[in-house]
């Protein structure tokens, strides 16, 4: 009887999958275009997985050993069976094989069951608590009924009940596995998953043989021309159509949720929720059937919306309120912890630029900093003729007057605070001890429009970014070192796409961090011995997940005779400072703020420096109450630790703080 | 949310603004005038209201983005009547005023730019035979042509007055500050430009206009031994010195004082 059940039971799952599949496809092709290579991207999906996605998943390692056993299992057990009892292909071999592959899902199934339960906070339930079940039926059954294929059993072993009861299973198995896939079940993921890595938004993300870094991290230009369109992400559909397939193939695993600061803080944030807020969008509905973690503070069940409804509207309440994609400190750790490879970060500064560039709504001080940006170039609305005026006893070389130097000082907004202005100091002091031909631009610097693109502002952006690279197109320069690694990540990353012929703007850019291990490596740079206490160090999210600098900070320390004492959470790991994206601008209220979180990390180390090298977060840290460790950026720690300068310096600075006491305040 | 926003009695009522082109007091670069921007945004806040936006000026590309920045609050329109430069904005406004006429015009109390005298107001309330108010700080009804206003008075006090329509009002710093220009309908906004003949201002022309000067403030020496009083001090804002509160009087003893104020203070000689 089952030789007949079989075949029909499996070539309807398939045909209903197919149509799934199809109802999948049209779902996603709502988007907007996105011009892919359709074919290529298939061809490239089984390195994709099997080389990058599997770096993701084996940071964890026993879910890593558990996919691979099932998923191997499972994509093995189904072309085999669909030979042996979809064709009735007779063969003992085929079906030893076949026998093989559902023991090892089996074994796998097993591992996922083991895992839930119970399950991990992270982790979605509802449906996805059936799924180890589901896995077990399938292989199970499979491995039942295909015993006498390989001549283990008699055909005719045990009677039509038996018969029946492992149709059912099989039914079952085939159910969740097959239909499932395509009809929204949970393993969708799998089908979805891999075609979001043949056709991703960001296919430069994937290795190739020959090596190299594969980064993909700078934001998408949005095209500002067209004035009919309406710009940003207003409704589901406004996404382009592989990102809505991205979306689609989250697994609901909660490594995002569990690494990112705006959850943890309790602002009312999670990617996992967002993504699925996404797919609900995509296919109209509520959160109802949400099963994971809700926003915090917004319980699940009010929230709904369809394919061309808003995201977030003017008013009342509809996917998702406006407050939780302000949360969102861009710090990309859900990104980079994604096992499935989604542009959480993209999605968010695309529904932010529809809030700010058509509803005009950015909350809080956002509309007062953009303003400063358009009328003075620089977040904090000072005078933008006053930006050297740190430096007046510094004699700094102007580029206008240079012309070129081998280095582009690039100064950044933190020329206007006083904290920072130290670290700027120490810079220069390294840099002169060091002998670098550099020169800065001054007065002729702008904002570098990163914190403009991040609240959604790219007209701003734009603006400023390319009258900033026509300030630099002037000038001849090798390359350009900053100590802000905002305005690292935006002049390497995310200028390139603007420049024109006449005006390339792709720039060497430098971290001040790696460029002083440089200036160390060369021997440029003697230090004397280490006195201070332990130090820990903290990965500025856009120099370490951004990109990828997390050795020249800490090879600059050793220099230095500093021995690390390493966070829990650093390296990719890193947790943000809450700094980034504007996030102090929109300033959404949590239960607990970020930096105070991070600052516990610090406590966890025992140390009495934290060492870093952004003034975001060196402004976010130094705002802890104290007692707590002392925030010192490395080009401070450089600085101090340099041996005794050339002579004529010292004289001079001896010669000041001699004016210094011939001067005193008249205090009676 | 300031009572302005749920302004009864609005629906129907046709609100004109006048704007001008503002410029940054750091950079001078052209943008919306904040006051005139405050003024959109009162009109904005009268529910359903029909807003017209006017502004007499030249029409050029940069001029034509500080008006955008108005647009960007969610404006369709504005009109621009277009003058030459150093031209006498008034009987343009005059004209169109007359055309339209609109129940209420809001606008700021002077420009940024120009010859910022915020005399445009008086000057067209003068010839349209309108009441002014000054230092508009909301709507709070329009009922039969009389509209219940707060009006600003300095040290933060508001007086409630009646005025019947049509009326001209001006707004300052006190009212509530402008939403923020969206970069997208304000790129889509439209501009209906009408060139109209410009009277040039002799008087104008004559003038020799240059960058004022920051002059240097004494430093107040505040003798006191304790913090507290020296607080106070740094702390207090002027009392202004002289003056006086004048109520219940005729209006002949009140053109009396103001008279007597001119005079002793050298306006009228």
């Amino acid at each position: 009887m089952l030789d007949i059940l079989l075949p029909i039971l499996l070539f309807a799952a398939l045909a209903l999958a197919v149509i799934g599949a199809v109802r999948r496809l049209r779902l996603w092709r709502q988007g907007r275009p996105s011009p892919v290579p359709v074919m290529k991207g298939l061809l490239q999906v089984p390195r994709r997985y099997l080389v990058d996605l599997h770096h993701i998943v084996d940071r964890d390692k026993y879910i890593s050993k558990t996919h691979v056993a099932t998923a191997g299992g499972f994509v093995l057990a189904a072309l085999m069976a669909i030979v042996v009892h979809g064709f009735g292909l007779d063969s003992a071999i085929l079906a030893w094989v076949l026998l093989a592959a559902t023991i090892s899902m089996f074994v796998g199934s097993l591992f996922v069951a083991k895992r839930r339960s119970p399950p991990p906070q992270r982790l979605s339930k509802g449906p996805w608590m059936r799924l180890p079940k589901s896995l077990m039926a399938f292989s199970v059954g499979m491995f039942m009924v295909t015993l006498p294929t390989a001549g283990i059993l008699p055909a005719d072993a045990g009677g039509w009940l038996i018969a029946l009861v492992l149709a059912a299973v099989v039914t079952w198995g085939l159910g969740e596995m097959f239909f499932g896939m395509t009809w929204g079940g949970p393993m969708k993921h799998a089908f979805a998953g891999a075609l979001h890595l043949a056709w991703h938004r960001r296919p430069e993300r994937f290795s190739d043989r020959k090596g190299g870094e594969h980064r993909s991290t700078g934001l998408k230009a949005l095209d500002l021309e067209d004035s009919s369109k309406s710009l940003g992400v207003e409704k589901p559909t406004d996404f382009t159509w592989n990102q809505l397939l991205g979306f689609d193939a989250c697994v609901q695993c909660g490594r995002c949720e569990a690494m990112c600061p705006a959850f943890a803080a309790g602002q009312p944030l999670n990617p996992k929720k967002l993504i699925q807020d996404m797919v609900i969008g995509m296919a109209g509905g509520t959160d109802g059937n949400y099963h994971g973690s809700p926003y915090p503070g917004k319980p699940v069940g009010e929230h709904g919306g369809s394919p061309n409804g808003p995201i977030v509207p003017r008013e009342g309440r509809a996917l998702v309120d406006a407050e939780t994609l302000w949360s969102c400190t861009t710090c990309r750790a859900c990104v980079e912890e994604c096992p499935m490879m989604i542009e959480h970060v993209d999605a968010i500064v695309d529904m932010r630029r529809f809030l700010t560039l058509e509803h005009g709504n950015t909350p809080n001080k956002g509309a007062e900093v953009l303003d400063n940006l358009i009328a003075t170039d620089n977040p904090g609305g000072f005078d933008p003729d006053s930006r050297l005026h740190w430096a007046a006893d510094l004699n700094l070389p102007l580029m206008a007057d240079k012309k070129e130097a081998d280095v582009l000082l690039w100064l950044g907004d933190g020329v206007f605070d006083m904290r920072n202005q130290r670290t700027l100091r120490s810079l220069i002091k390294v840099l002169r001890a060091a002998g670098v031909d550099f020169a800065v631009l001054g007065n002729e610097e702008r904002d570098s429009g990163d914190v403009a693109r991040r609240l959604g502002d790219e007209a701003t952006f734009q603006a400023l970014a390319k009258r900033n690279i026509r300030t630099m197109s002037q000038y001849r320069f090798s390359r350009i070192v900053t100590c802000d690694p905002h305005s690292f990540h935006v002049l390497k990353n995310e200028y390139g796409e603007l420049g024109t012929s006449e005006m390339p703007s792709s720039y060497e850019v430098y971290h001040h961090s790696t460029f002083i291990n440089e200036l160390v490596k060369a021997e440029q740079l003697t230090f004397k011995a280490w006195k201070g206490g332990s130090v820990t160090y903290h990965d500025p999210c856009y120099l370490g997940r951004y990109n990828g600098e997390y050795e020249a900070p800490r090879d600059v320390l050793r220099a230095l005779g500093i021995e690390v004492q390493e966070m829990a959470r650093s390296g990719y790991r890193s947790r943000c400072c809450g700094g980034g994206g504007g996030a102090p601008i929109t300033d959404i209220p949590g239960k607990q703020r970020i930096p105070d979180m991070r600052m516990g990390d610090v406590r966890e180390t025992g140390a009495d420096t934290v060492a870093v090298g952004c003034p975001q977060c060196t402004a976010m840290l130094e705002g802890v109450v104290e007692p707590r460790a002392d925030i010192k950026d490395i080009a401070e720690l450089v600085a101090d630790a340099l041996l005794a300068d050339a002579p004529a310096e010292k004289g001079a600075s001896k010669g000041a703080t001699q004016t210094e006491r011939n001067v005193e305040e008249v205090t009676s | 949310m300031p009572p302005n926003a749920e302004a009864s009695g609005a629906a129907g009522l046709s609100v004109a603004v006048l704007v001008s082109i503002g410029r940054h007091p750091l950079t001078a670069r052209t943008r919306r005038a904040d006051q005139d921007a405050r003024a959109v945004e009162m009109a904005l806040n009268m529910k359903g209201a029909a807003i017209s936006l006017v502004h007499a000026g030249q029409h050029d590309s940069d001029h034509e983005e500080a008006i955008r920045g108005y647009l960007g609050m969610g404006i369709d329109e504005v009109r621009l009547l277009e003058q030459g430069p150093q031209s006498d904005v008034v009987p343009a406004l005059t004209d169109a005023l007359r055309d339209s006429s609109p129940q209420m015009v809001l606008t700021g109390t002077r420009a940024e730019t120009g010859e910022a005298s915020g005399m445009v107001p008086y000057l067209l309330a003068e010839t349209l035979g309108w009441p002014v108010i000054n230092g508009l700080a909301a709507v709070e009804s329009v009922e039969k042509g009389v509209a219940t206003v707060l009006q600003a008075l300095p040290r933060g006090k508001r007086r409630r007055l009646r005025v019947r329509l049509p009326a001209i009002a001006t707004v300052d710093t006190s009212a509530p500050a402008a939403r923020q220009s969206a970069f997208g309908p304000a790129r889509r906004g439209e501009l209906d430009v009408q060139a109209l003949a410009s009277e040039t201002d002799e008087s104008l022309a004559q003038w020799q206009i240059q960058p004022a000067r920051k002059r240097p403030k004494r430093l107040k020496v505040i003798k006191s031994s304790s913090a507290r009083d020296r607080f106070k001090a740094a702390a207090a804002k002027s009392d202004g010195g002289g003056g006086q509160t004048l109520s219940d009087v005729t209006p002949e003893q009140g053109a009396e004082a103001i008279f007597k104020l001119l005079r002793e203070e050298g306006v009228l000689r």
